[in-house]
């Protein structure tokens, strides 16, 4: 599984990076992303992140490797 | 026919729904109540379909429609009125209002701001110490601590507070149709002024007002009333409802002395506090939207046009999202509380408001450790059901 963040429908609220600041930042327009690195980690505070956020932004997507899903 | 609650109703503990909704929670989690001018709209009562109607495009917040519930006399929508900025509009223009904004509220700006906010704090309680008891400290600290935050972030001096909290709580309470118009014509003059000083000079200080002055700049374009809107409801919002927290916080902590007693105990419990706090007060109780499309839920429709009421406090203690929602408890999760709101319009300042709320309550309890009521809990003044909700008065003596 992958995190993703989905920038257009964010609006700030910052939920994200005070739940899990090992994974997500604000950039300066103060919308959400990924700290580099970090979309591979999905835990409990990522789950409890994806929950909070107000706008449903954030999802996890299964990887498509190359045996498939 | 079975008679329809009356909504809002005033609160007869500072810091629990009215007993008269207890009817509601059981009709829940949608159900019906009626406005003071006897309109029946629906009210949510269920915190899943909060969230999930409060995220719905189909439920709008612009108070230019006709239909927009309206729940006091005093808002009766006036000719000529304004929508205020972001809570008046609907995507995309709300959305477009919001991201000019967005980053001055980061959680990073907000940890910059921390060490301000300890030192106003910390001025107000060396006062309250020099001066000695009894004190009353919604004049004192609850009012003067939010206030002075919001205007060092948006370039406002403080020492027009006098006439910006009695403008705010005027625009709030009216009483009348005409006073809150008023007070709202005043405070966007007062504004105004101060957003002309940065047209005709540099804007070059590190002030909100003067960041969003030099954003239309670099945009070519000049909109005083887009920034006068914004920065009155960044005010407004800014002090009115951190100050009723405070003192509305304090007062439930003195209430539930084994609570605060943990809180001393275990400085680390204080963020957990502080959202446990917003849930369990809901000081926004009442949360309006109009329906611009049938919205099939429930078991219900929603019609288009009809009136929604989300009444947050019960929403804050439902029972599946919340075990034991009538305990205060520092231990449980209580994040997902819609105390701030749920979907795009979501407190956009809930991070400083956090910031200010764990600061102001850490800091008043180790200064004042034998803060204590001066007159019976029961007499302590509170606001009524139709405004925001917290104390008028809170006297204190340590």
């Amino acid at each position: 599984m992958r995190v993703e963040v989905d920038r257009d429908v964010c609006v700030g609220a910052g939920l994200c990076v005070l739940t899990a600041p090992e994974v997500f930042a604000q950039d300066d327009d103060g919308l959400s992303g990924l700290l580099p690195g970090a979309g591979g980690r999905f835990g409990a505070e990522v789950r409890e992140a994806a929950r909070l956020c107000p706008v449903r932004a954030i999802s996890a997507v299964r990887e498509e490797g190359p045996e498939g899903p | 026919m079975k008679e329809t609650i009356a909504f809002p109703q005033s609160r007869s503990c500072p810091y629990a729904p009215p007993a008269e909704y207890s009817a509601l929670r059981e009709a829940g989690p949608l159900t019906r109540v009626s406005l003071y001018d006897g309109r029946a709209v629906w009210a949510v009562t269920g915190h899943a379909l909060a969230r999930r109607l409060l995220a719905d495009p189909r439920l709008s917040t612009n108070r230019d429609n006709q239909a927009f519930p309206v729940t006091s006399a005093r808002f009766t929508p006036m000719p000529g009125r304004r929508r205020v900025a972001l809570l008046g509009f609907d995507d995309p223009e709300h959305n477009a209002q919001r991201r000019m904004l967005i980053p001055g509220f980061t959680l990073k700006r907000v940890a910059g701001l921390r060490p301000s906010i300890g030192r106003t704090v910390d001025r107000l309680l060396d006062s309250l110490v020099a001066q000695g008891p009894p004190a009353e400290l919604v004049s004192a600290f609850a009012l003067p601590v939010p206030s002075m935050v919001i205007c060092d972030l948006l370039g406002v001096p403080y020492a027009d507070h006098d006439f910006f909290q009695t403008q705010s709580r005027v625009l709030l309470r009216g009483p009348s149709p005409e006073d809150v118009v008023r007070a709202r014509a005043l405070l966007e003059e007062y504004l105004g002024g101060l957003i002309d000083e940065r047209f005709a000079g540099a804007a070059d200080g590190d002030e909100l007002l003067d960041e969003l002055v030099r954003r239309q700049r670099a945009e070519g374009r000049r909109d005083r009333e887009e920034l006068v809107g914004m920065a009155l409801i960044l005010l407004v919002a800014g002090h009115e409802t951190t100050a009723n927290m405070i003192s509305l916080g304090v007062f439930t902590l003195l209430r539930h002395p084994e609570r605060l007693a943990e809180l001393r105990a275990d400085e680390s419990l204080m963020p957990a506090a502080v959202d446990e706090l917003m849930r369990f007060l809901s000081i926004v109780d009442g949360m309006l939207r109009v329906a611009v499309a049938d919205i099939e839920v429930a078991g219900e429709t929603i019609r288009a046009h009809d009136g929604v009421v989300f009444t947050t406090s019960l929403i804050n203690r439902d029972s599946d999202a919340f075990p034991a929602p009538d305990a205060l408890d520092w231990h449980r999760a209580a994040r997902h509380h819609v105390g701030f709101g749920y979907g795009v319009h979501q407190c956009l300042g809930q991070n400083l408001a956090r910031a200010e709320m764990e600061i102001a309550l850490r800091s008043l309890f180790v200064r004042l450790p034998g803060l204590r009521l001066t007159v019976p809990a029961e007499r302590v003044p509170f606001k009524p059901g139709d405004t925001l909700q917290g104390m008028v008065e809170l006297p204190v003596a340590w």
